[in-house]
């Protein structure tokens, strides 16, 4: 079906496979692979993007149901090549390793403080749930959502301890 | 270079310096061998079996063949090539029987992923349905069915592994120290007991991908998510019998691997198809089912120890009878049996010594490296036999296994002798447990166990691994100039998410004495522009590649300062250098930049000396030994790192539910590089093992048939699982070979999280727990139906 798209502030108008879905339209159409396939099952997370400002699984969304729709991926976050300011806390926690659950994490993380500026540990906890991420053990990820909102300093960020 | 006038520059080794690849994974910017898209490309699927055994009777491909857009259709008949790792036993695409449940039977490679799709489901495969064997100790019975019963015919590596010929049998490894039978007879108390766990899934976040292009005259290219470019490449060209030089093997950005990675996929079947196809890119990323049973899992074990101990506490004699489910083929099984076998007792002085490690071949999807190599898996029952030899003996368990750890003088099973510069586990074990508050409840703990009428245990558990590699393991590492006087990092060490690339550029840095900024190790990896390096796996990065760069810059400074030397009419001894120059020690405005010799220096009136600044760094695993195959005697070892656990648990005895209130880890890593990212890796590994202790776990039917492929049926922890306080400890025993003192972590957090879970679990309600994951229900069953520690006592002291 022919559909027209706002991404990342740019209007795409296409013909669209019918079955396909939001996170192969991204990918494969418009080429924008900053969004991540962890799974096709809505199970992983790797594949949230914003949709009309909400965080969804692109996966889980078919194309045509973005017609007229907004969407936001990870490749709209840093701007100018500037990180923003939650890219920055991610990088400064190294809430980081092999990077694939990455843009799906810093999309949910930015719904959460949408929502919720200053979250509990338990809050980010929820937020970040459907997120799975297989290297970091999520602490360093926490610890980068408190950073940014603002609710821990450098010197009671969570260290290694040496004996 | 000589002693340096100047003071110790500002070190970037043992700082948080944050990672290198940051931005580029934070913005999307960085690609991943499945963001790829190649003019021409094609893609690939593959038919998969519905069985665990079966004969292959009749491939129908005839419709799929003429299906448009269909460009390539293969089966097994039509190839003849093997693959395998240390024993050649797995056929590109299954040829006459299917050995496992998902094995792939035929491939079609076509316009779109939609059309290939298609194109498979029109394959029909006609099977006669054979009954599989599914548990190792099934297989090893004379009467069961061969997986492989052509094993004696594989060609396999004859240094390291010993296949059976006629059985289930692709490796049997053996260590015999001191005097079995003596021990046992000296002994006061023996313990005997069995220890199982299931096969389990890597779960990397993206699933196996490679993309393969072999063009006319044999010019193959491979872009992969694989762990090490060269064993790829290597193993590639044994099955297709090409040159090394005609294949090239590219890895970009890898979306974690965990060892699943390691080793060789998909690869020679895609090439295969590209060949047929005309040489048109083909590329394949498995879907998440696929990842469970197309690609290869960790082995399940069941571990039978035996220990005697005399009347002070000490371990007398210990049998060790491991028995590795390798499912259809060895792949790293018989290595991940190998290297269990050799670290089979722990880090403890162990006089005498019997292991025979068997691995085991099942009708079941294929067991690999995972992190851990074996160790996750046989520290499990390992660490739990310590603490029920504890309970026999009537000692405490921190006691008992200090008593019995390896200190300077004590020998391995194999017969190295360990020195103060090995490591400290004693370090580690008193840091875990001081962490938890071990052996009391604080007044906190006590008014909560009050008010939630949960029990509160604590355990620990001790760890050691070595990393297992051929003994003559070697890398290297290219270090170049640029006309800015800034480098690039040459090395084939992959970054895998451990953070390799931001240590090598620390030690780099430091090294060279340049700040951080002029220092880059190249993203991507490629066989034809990359020095050699074995594979990214054993946590023996650091220590191996760490010393080949820091022979590079040693290489690279030693030409620029002879450039520099005649520049300055000085000796090299005269001069030195700091971030920016190198000068005359005693005149120090006399100098010359690195900018203006980094591609050779040139004198005013245009003459030219010197030449481009490369330096080349090698290292070779220092001394090490094959094992003898009779006694498993030699030094396999390149460095031990020792660790321990320390886990407060809170269980409800009624249901058996339990969360984790605390994890505190240590490890003795030499000298921490980095904190953030050696914090990282610990985190990662320690939630990675508490998942693998809690729930994670393949599920078959009696006929072989996978029923949880999924992650929503197979679930790993997310971060509402996380244990409430997470700390992470470094111990700092120098590696006198290590680079800066430093030795591996990558595998060790993993390792033995397990057992001091369920230590604690036990600590908080007496449940006994053998099998591993411990699931809710499983602690319930053992807390009710608990069974008193003498039915596992075959020795004691008369009362
Ligand atoms: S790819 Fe969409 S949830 Fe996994
Ligand atoms: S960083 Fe690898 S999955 Fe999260």
């Amino acid at each position: 079906m022919w559909m027209s798209v706002e991404v990342n502030g740019h209007i795409y108008e296409r013909e669209v496979t019918e079955h396909w879905t939001l996170l192969r339209f991204l990918r494969e159409d418009l080429e924008l692979t900053g969004t991540k396939d962890g799974c096709s099952a809505g199970e992983c997370g790797a594949c949230t993007v914003m949709l009309n400002g909400q965080a969804v699984n692109a996966c889980m969304v078919l194309a045509a149901e973005a017609d007229g729709a907004t969407v936001e991926t990870i490749e709209a976050e840093a701007v100018d090549g500037e990180l923003s300011e939650i890219q920055a806390a991610f990088a400064r926690n190294y809430a980081v390793q092999c990077g694939y659950c990455t843009a799906g994490m810093v999309m949910s993380v930015r719904e959460l403080l949408e929502h919720n500026p200053k979250p509990t540990v338990a809050e980010i906890k929820e937020g970040i749930e459907g997120n799975l991420c297989r290297c970091t053990g999520y602490q360093q990820i926490i610890e980068a959502v408190l950073d940014v909102s603002g609710q821990i300093d450098s010197k009671s960020r969570g260290g290694l301890k040496y004996v | 270079m000589s002693e340096s006038t100047l003071p110790p520059a500002a070190a970037h080794v043992g700082d948080d310096v944050q990672r290198v690849d940051d931005a580029a994974k934070l913005t999307g910017g960085a690609m991943y061998a499945s963001d790829l898209v190649f003019a021409g490309m094609l893609y690939a699927q593959v038919k998969k079996s519905p069985h665990a055994r079966a004969k292959i009777l009749a491939i129908n491909t005839s419709k799929a063949k003429n299906l448009p857009g269909v460009h390539a259709v293969l089966t097994g008949k039509e190839l003849d090539y093997r693959i395998g790792l240390y024993v050649v036993d797995k056929d590109v695409l299954a040829k006459d029987v299917v050995r496992h449940f998902g094995e792939a039977v035929a491939a079609v490679a076509a316009e779109s992923l939609d059309i290939a799709c298609r194109a498979v489901d029109l394959i029909d495969v006609e099977y006669e349905v054979l009954p599989p064997v599914l548990n190792q100790l099934d297989a090893l019975d004379e009467n069961s069915p061969l997986v492989h019963p052509d094993l004696g015919s594989y060609d396999y590596v004859k240094a390291s592994f010993s296949p059976q010929p006629g059985t289930n049998i692709p490796n049997l490894t053996k260590i015999r120290k001191g005097d079995i039978d003596a021990g046992f007879a000296e002994a006061k108390w023996i313990v005997e007991r069995e220890y199982t766990n299931p096969s389990v899934q890597h779960v990397p976040l993206e699933t196996h991908v490679a993309i393969v292009e072999w063009k006319a005259g044999d010019e193959v290219t491979i872009w992969s998510s694989a762990q090490s470019p060269f064993t790829l490449r290597d193993l590639f060209c044994r099955a297709f019998k090409l040159p090394h030089n005609k294949v090239r093997v590219v890895i970009p950005h890898v979306g974690g691997a965990f060892g699943g990675k390691a080793g060789i996929h998909l690869e020679p079947l895609l090439a295969c198809l590209s060949r047929k196809a005309g040489g048109r890119p083909v590329k394949f990323q498995a879907t998440r089912e696929e990842e469970f049973s197309l690609l290869p899992c960790r082995s399940a074990l069941t571990y039978k120890i035996k220990t005697g101990v005399g009347a002070d506490g000490r371990i007398t004699a210990q049998k060790l009878l491991m028995y590795w489910d390798s499912g259809a083929y060895a792949d790293y099984a018989v290595n991940v049996t190998r290297a269990s076998a050799y670290s089979a007792g722990g880090p403890y002085d162990i006089p005498n010594a019997w292991v025979d490690a068997y691995t085991i071949y099942t009708n079941k999807p294929w067991g690999t490296a995972y992190r851990g190599f074996g160790h996750v898996e046989f520290f499990w029952g390992l660490e739990r036999h310590m603490e029920l030899v504890a309970e026999v003996i009537g000692m405490d368990p921190l006691e008992f296994r200090k008593k019995n750890l390896l200190k300077p003088g004590s020998t391995t099973l194999t017969g190295e002798r360990i020195n103060e510069h090995t490591g400290n586990p004693l370090k580690c074990l008193e840091a875990a447990a001081s962490a938890i508050n071990y052996g009391r409840l604080t007044p906190e703990e006590q008014e909560r166990q009050a008010r939630t009428g949960r029990r509160i245990g604590k355990g620990i558990a001790t760890l050691h691994k070595a990393p297992a590699m051929p003994s003559f393991t070697s890398t290297a590492a290219v270090i170049k100039m640029n006309s800015d006087g800034s480098v690039v990092v040459n090395i084939a060490l992959t970054e895998i998410g451990q953070g390799t690339a931001t240590v090598v550029t620390q030690m780099a840095a430091d090294r060279l004495r340049f700040p951080v900024s002029r220092v880059k190790v190249a993203v991507e990896r490629d066989t034809d522009k990359d020095p050699f390096d074995w594979q990214t796996v054993a946590s023996k990065g650091l220590l191996l590649t760490g010393n080949a760069v820091i022979a590079a810059c040693d290489d690279l400074l030693r030409q620029a300062y002879l450039d520099a030397a005649q520049v300055l009419r000085a000796q090299t001894v005269d001069l030195d250098h700091d971030g920016e120059k190198i000068f005359v020690k005693q005149r120090p405005e006399e100098s010359v930049t690195f900018a203006a010799l980094s591609i050779g220096y040139v004198y005013p009136n245009g003459n030219g000396i010197g030449g481009p600044l490369i330096g080349l760094g090698r290292y070779t695993a220092q001394g090490l030994t094959s094992l003898d195959k009779e006694t498993g005697q030699g030094l396999p070892a390149l460095d031990w790192t020792y660790g321990a656990h320390g886990v407060i648990a809170e269980v409800d005895p009624e249901t058996g539910e339990y969360t984790v209130i605390k994890i505190a880890s240590a490890f003795d890593v030499g000298k921490v590089i980095n904190p953030g990212t050696m914090r990282g890796q610990c985190i990662g590994g320690m939630i990675q093992g508490l998942g693998t202790a809690e729930c994670e776990s393949y599920i078959y039917d009696d006929q072989g048939h996978l029923l949880n492929p999924s992650l929503t049926d197979n679930k790993i922890l997310t971060a509402k699982d996380l244990p409430e306080e997470i700390e992470c400890i470094a111990v700092e025993t120098p590696q006198l070979d290590g680079p800066f003192g430093a030795r591996g972590v990558g595998e060790h957090p993993m390792i033995s999280v397990a057992p001091a879970l369920a230590n604690a679990i036990h600590d908080a309600t007496g449940a006994e727990l053998t099998h591993m994951p411990v699931r809710s229900e499983d602690v319930w069953r053992a807390i009710h139906n608990r069974l008193p520690v003498d039915t596992w006592v075959t020795k004691a002291p008369a009362v």
